[in-house]
């Protein structure tokens, strides 16, 4: 492993936001309504724009003339540090809605903690993303509101999507010795720091929605590490096709 | 003495640099020049060139490629041979920096312009939107996010109409 902490890690937060944006852009042209295709277009678009500014970075900090296209289309899945819960399916709109309020209830304070980072440009991304979170996290309250205290089909969906993805919530918790490294140094965010405040929002959430927050039990892990679902494989079939199929493509 | 006309010409450069770049327009909001909208940040002469600062309303902007773009054209026109387009993401752009003329613009183009600071109270909070076609503010939100990352859809109750409504961030 020749490649610094500071690489790695700036990888890891372009990963998240790449493979959550494109898993929301495959909903472009099929949400419930005109509105939420509208919503979810514009949510994809704001975590496209955060993975290219994070994978330009990471490209410079790598200093090997990788640009964001070129981290974006030709890794394959084994060199993705995305963490499992934004790779899974998307499946019905009560999943998409809850995958998107756990990421974002966690990114939101998150993003807040490294706009102090020590590090110059994280610290301006970050600043940067926050403003788009905070969108993220009303928008996806009020769906996941509306669909567990809807009808019973809703709340049934919603309570499903929970209980299925709730396992994948404890990666974004978890914190390597590469993290701790910049941890310690003020340039990245402890995300133990942050899981009161994401813990607090879910429950409030959760009440206003009549439903149950499922126990923390055995949880998934992995992706950090470039170990991941089948999922993740077929994303990349779909967003690295026209780079595989046609090297050095130029629109 | 004899820096003076220097200084004058420098000056007159600089001017003229500065007059392209806030001519371009957002290509999403043909009336709304990128220096009302705040996206332009600053404007300088770097090494006999012009060298200009943007910044992004939103991150994934798609916009911004085609602003960059158009300033280059802009002061390729005015003679500025290989201009430099810099894109900073920090300070953050917020809403508050559209000025008043800009505001306005928007307000005639059919399009309410964000409404107050954008502290995280008014991010949070319930905004009074007045209608831009008859100022009415019996209006309501129908959707968060409208046909650009900086635009909701609002609808007013007393003209029937909806209209965009450019996000307070």
């Amino acid at each position: 492993m020749t490649e610094t902490p500071l690489f790695a890690y700036t990888l890891r937060l372009a990963d998240n936001a790449l493979i959550l944006g494109h898993r929301l852009s495959e909903w472009v042209g099929h949400a419930p309504v005109l509105e939420e295709d509208l919503a979810l277009g514009n949510l994809a678009l704001d975590l496209i724009g955060q993975a290219r500014s994070f994978y330009t970075y990471a490209g410079e900090i790598e200093g090997k003339g990788r640009d964001e296209d070129a981290l974006a289309y030709l890794r394959d899945a084994g060199g993705y540090r995305n963490i499992l819960l934004v790779e899974q399916p998307n499946g019905d709109f009560a999943n998409t809605i809850i995958r998107q309020l756990l990421f974002s209830a966690f990114a939101l304070p998150y993003f807040e903690a490294l706009s102090r980072s020590k590090d110059e440009t994280l610290a301006a991304i970050a600043a940067k993303a926050v403003k788009e979170m905070a969108y993220h996290v009303r928008h996806t309250a009020e769906w996941t509101i509306r669909l567990g205290d809807g009808t019973d089909e809703s709340h049934k969906r919603a309570q499903a999507a929970l209980d299925e993805l709730w396992p994948f919530t404890g990666e974004m918790f978890e914190t390597d010795q590469l993290e701790r490294a910049l941890i310690d140094t003020g340039i990245a965010v402890d995300p133990a720091s942050v899981k009161a405040r994401w813990s607090q929002t879910l429950d409030e959430v959760f009440e206003e929605a009549t439903l149950t927050r499922p126990r923390d039990g055995y949880m998934q892990s992995g992706g950090r590490i470039g170990r991941h679902s089948e999922h993740l494989g077929l994303i990349l079939t779909e967003l690295q096709f026209l780079q595989r199929a046609y090297p050095g493509a130029k629109w | 003495m004899s820096l003076a006309p220097t200084m004058v010409a420098g000056e007159a450069l600089l001017e003229r640099a500065r007059k392209a770049a806030a001519s371009v327009v957002d290509p999403e909001i043909p009336v709304l020049s990128i220096a009302d909208l705040g996206v332009l940040r600053d404007v300088q002469i770097v090494d006999g060139t012009a060298e200009v600062t943007i910044t992004p309303t939103y991150s994934g902007c798609p916009a911004m490629n085609l602003i960059a773009l158009n300033i280059e054209l802009a002061l390729e026109k005015a003679g500025f041979e290989m201009p430099r387009i810099k894109t900073v993401l920090s300070p953050a752009w917020t809403t508050d920096w559209i000025t008043d003329k800009g505001k306005d613009t928007l307000r005639r183009y059919g399009i309410a312009p964000p409404n107050g600071k954008a502290s995280r109270r008014a991010l949070f909070g319930e905004d009074e939107v007045a209608c831009p076609r008859c100022a009415s503010t019996d209006t309501v939100r129908i959707s968060e996010f409208g046909s650009t990352s900086c635009k909701a859809l609002w609808r007013c109750k007393a003209c029937a109409e909806p209209f965009d409504y450019f996000k307070c961030i």
